[in-house]
């Protein structure tokens, strides 16, 4: 048996594996309930239940996927130009710690001023927590994989200093969690009397910008280029390195947006559980979505409702919540092979 | 027939297809013991897919192959090589940092063979070398041989392991004249033997020279066989491509001002291939300058230097009469310099992306087709559409990708983007290579118009003939060194093929001295 590619894959071609890796997810999870003791044919419908049957469980949905919809556009915007950052947990840190240092008291200006500002410093220390790692990929060879992925335990541990120390809140009872940020620094809700924030529509504007970016502009041309075949990209005229160092400085600014938002909009303090690993979540988010940034929106909704929804499910139906992460794995490597088969037809010999 | 012929080889009616795409169509082609059978046709005839068929590398939807009499298991390469084919592919398979021995005895035997195995094996290979004048050592690294060495190890390979059927993908491609002839002398001894040979290749004067029959295929069909006796050069033309091919004709000019200069250009070595060597070097406008060489003798380099991809370690660089410090790519290009890269798939096009992008790719940032960092896809779209249309590039539409394209097309489009900008130099690097005859012509073609309207052209090509039928004046390049210009029609194949080799820097400096 071998690969052959399809040229130009019909519509249904498009569309049949995917909803197949669907369905054959939804039909593993229901077995693994079963075996958990519940009634598998109630699984579907309580994770649907769970993250879309209520106006509380849809906001919460939207919530999680939040920072999901910036890490999934940092990395798909950085796998687009072949660059792996697997750092954005790390960056997604920076945005956060850069927002708790200024919002804490350290700039007092109406909210219409202090938020873009923290925002925008936000954005350049995530972008320049990845130079390094870009830096060392493009003067030394050093590869970005390696450097990034270890940098999140040197961050993580590097913010747990922090907590521990400085930036401990007096007020907090021993807890290694910040002082609270001021009012101003607070991202309000898009509709008042609702648990949603404007990081939501920050995520989704962000989305929209890098999709425009990416099809419109000479900067997303280079990073298509340059993802797709660095040596014809050289040989045109491309200045592949400097490209790789704009994508990098694109993607870590994103993925500290994430951070930024997580804190301004929902948590209001910085505590090392901020994230539990929206960074590398958004890996998995980037690689449903075809590293498509409006893909990434969907894939976020997605990955946020199985969590909720699955979460909500397990309480339901009195299985362990881990089936949520069970089923995200699945739904990946299965997303993945029928990815596969979109572009690709089984041959025997 | 003769019924003492004992027949090698039959393959019959072998049909494969590719989705729609027919690759073999019923093809019957039969080989008896000791008989050179060259297998003639264009790119993309489907010569690689028969090849690959009988090997047991594809299996055919239909059809059987037999070798001696004996119906191959189809799907099956083991039993190809048992049953004694062997192959010696265009690009060797041999491993670099291996000794020759190694490389001859891996898998043949156990891994671990004992000293006195060994040096059977030493023995066997020194006794064939001999036999066939195949002079090599069996401890030399493959890595340290040179490309003609290499393809001869790849002969002892295939002799060592007792092949009767041997298969040559286009062995000369990469040799001087003189070691295509040694090549040849050496097939004729295993030949007399009673070696059978299928023999793949473009050039059609190889071909008179070596093989009893012609076999050619066209479009997945076999369309001619003839005895190579009874036909000649021309009539093969006919045959392999349906038209009669006409040579270039290439009238007389006189050259204009040097629009590029090199002044001994040095750069460094790059892995094993080596880097310029003090070469000096001037392109004049309306004159097309052939660099001939066997391949990796430092063509890449001075395509490099030419293209913008590397800056001289020592030498100069001047365009139009001007010195040039930035020197890059992008600069190459607006200097007007049209770039036709050796490889198309790798270097000149990106695969994924659509004809539109594909055309754009080397001036995005010009004005018209973007402004301020925001690209205009309908200017672009139009340009795509334009060279389509102007340089008859065969495919569904500008937003296809270029993949799919066939590579004579790829290079048209590629045609189409360096000189709608109406370069005043061209670097031609390999620019016909593995094209069909039509789309050869064609570059051609544009090549000599690009000539008469008064650009300075240097052809790179491994293709002696090909050089010797197009350029006004010709350099080898030998070991990154650069022979003095020879004009058209002064110099024989043979005197070439002698500096191709590196001997006529000897003999210079030999005389200097």
């Amino acid at each position: 048996m071998r690969l052959e590619p399809i040229n130009n894959p019909s519509f249904g071609r498009k569309l049949v594996p995917p909803a197949l890796a669907l369905s054959a997810t939804i039909v593993i999870a229901s077995l693994l309930a079963m075996i958990a003791g519940a009634n598998p044919f109630s699984v579907l419908g309580l994770i649907i239940k769970g993250a879309f049957g209520s106006k509380f469980a849809l906001l919460e949905t939207l919530n999680r996927a939040t920072p999901l919809i910036f890490t999934g556009l940092a990395v798909a915007v950085a796998f687009r130009a072949k660059f792996w950052n697997i750092g954005a947990e790390a960056q997604l840190y920076a945005g956060a710690l850069i927002t708790v240092l200024l919002g804490t008291g350290a700039l007092v200006w109406p909210s219409g001023l202090i938020l873009p500002v923290i925002a925008l410093i936000a954005v350049f220390a995530g972008a320049n927590l990845l130079l390094v790692p870009a830096l060392l990929k493009t003067r030394f060879g050093v590869d970005e994989v390696v450097t990034t992925l270890l940098f999140n335990f040197i961050f993580l541990l590097f913010i747990s200093m922090l907590l521990e120390g400085p930036l401990k809140d007096p007020m907090g009872m021993g807890w290694p969690k910040s002082a609270r940020l001021i009012p101003e620094a607070r991202l309000p809700r898009i509709v008042n009397g609702l648990r949603l924030h404007w990081g939501f529509a920050l995520a989704i504007i962000s989305a929209l910008c890098v999709w425009v970016i990416q099809t419109r502009s000479t900067l997303g041309y280079e990073m298509r280029a340059v993802g797709l075949n660095k040596q014809a990209a050289g040989f045109a005229g491309i200045p592949v390195n400097l490209v790789l160092v704009k994508t990098a400085l694109l993607s870590g600014g994103l993925a500290a947006l994430g951070g930024f938002s997580e804190v301004a909009g929902l948590k209001g303090s910085l505590t090392l559980d901020l994230s539990p690993g929206f960074g590398y979540t958004g890996i998995i988010v980037a690689m449903l979505a075809l590293l498509n940034p409006l893909g990434v929106v969907i894939a976020a909704l997605f990955v946020a409702g199985i969590f909720v929804g699955a979460d909500s499910m397990s309480r339901a139906a009195d299985v362990p919540t881990y089936l949520a992460d069970i089923m995200l794995a699945i739904s990946l490597l299965l997303m993945v092979l029928a990815i596969m088969l979109t572009r690709f037809r089984v041959v025997r010999d | 027939m003769d019924t003492s012929v004992v027949e090698a080889l039959n393959l019959e009616d072998i049909t494969k297809r590719f989705g729609t795409l027919t690759a073999n169509d019923a093809v019957n082609l039969s080989l008896s013991e000791g008989e050179v059978v060259a297998l003639l046709g264009e790119n993309g005839a489907g010569k690689t897919t028969l090849m690959n068929i009988l090997f047991g590398q594809y299996t055919a939807d239909s059809g059987t192959v037999r070798v001696f009499g004996k119906t191959l298991p189809p799907g099956n390469s083991r039993a190809a090589l048992d049953a004694g084919v062997g192959m010696v592919h265009q690009h060797f398979t041999l491993a670099d940092n291996l000794t020759v021995l190694e490389n001859i005895t891996l898998g043949v035997g156990s891994l671990l063979s004992t000293s006195a195995g060994r040096s059977a094996a030493r023995d066997r290979i020194k006794a064939l070398s001999q036999k066939y004048h195949l002079s090599v050592s069996p401890d030399a690294r493959v890595g340290a041989l040179t490309v003609g060495e290499r393809q001869r190890v790849e002969i002892l390979k295939a002799l060592y392991r007792d092949v009767r059927i041997l298969i040559l993908d286009e062995p000369t491609a990469v040799l001087t004249p003189q070691e295509t002839d040694d090549l040849f002398a050496t097939l004729r001894l295993a030949i007399a033997d009673g070696l059978s040979v299928i023999f793949i290749s473009h050039k059609l004067h190889e071909v008179m020279a070596i093989s009893d029959r012609v076999v050619v295929l066209r479009h997945g069909k076999i369309t001619g066989g003839v005895r190579t006796a009874d036909t000649d050069k021309h009539a093969l033309a006919t045959l392999m491509m349906g038209t009669e091919a006409t040579p270039p004709k290439v009238p007389q000019s006189t050259p204009g001002p040097a629009l590029l200069k090199l002044d001994r250009v040095t750069t460094p070595d790059v892995g094993n291939a080596p880097g310029l060597k003090s070469v000096s070097l001037s392109l004049h406008a309306g004159h097309i300058i052939g660099l001939a060489g066997v391949s990796g003798n430092g063509q890449a380099a001075i395509a490099d230097v030419v293209g913008g991809l590397v800056k001289p370690a020592e030498g100069r660089i001047e365009i139009a009469g001007s010195d040039i410090n930035r020197w890059t790519p992008r600069e190459a290009v607006k200097r007007g310099i049209a770039r036709i890269p050796e490889d198309r798939h790798k270097t000149g096009t990106i695969a994924d992306f659509d004809l539109t992008e594909n055309a754009i790719l080397e001036r995005y940032r010009s004005r018209g087709f973007s402004k301020a960092g925001w690209l205009n896809w309908r200017s672009s779209r139009a340009f795509a559409e334009a060279i389509i249309k102007k340089y008859d590039v065969r495919c569904p539409g500008p937003d296809t990708p270029i993949r799919i394209l066939s590579g004579g097309n790829m290079q048209k489009l590629i045609l189409g983007r360096v000189l709608e900008a109406a370069p005043q130099v061209i670097l031609a690097n390999q620019p016909v290579r593995g094209l069909d005859i039509g789309a050869v012509n064609y570059v051609h073609g544009q090549l000599l118009e690009a000539r008469a309207r008064g650009a300075a052209i240097l052809l790179i090509s491994e293709d002696l003939d090909e050089v010797m039928a197009m350029s006004d004046v010709i350099h080898v390049i030998a070991d990154g060194k650069l022979s003095p210009g020879f004009g058209r029609g002064s110099m024989t194949p043979t005197e070439l093929g002698l500096w191709m080799a590196g001997q006529g820097f000897e003999n210079e400096n030999a005389h200097a001295s």
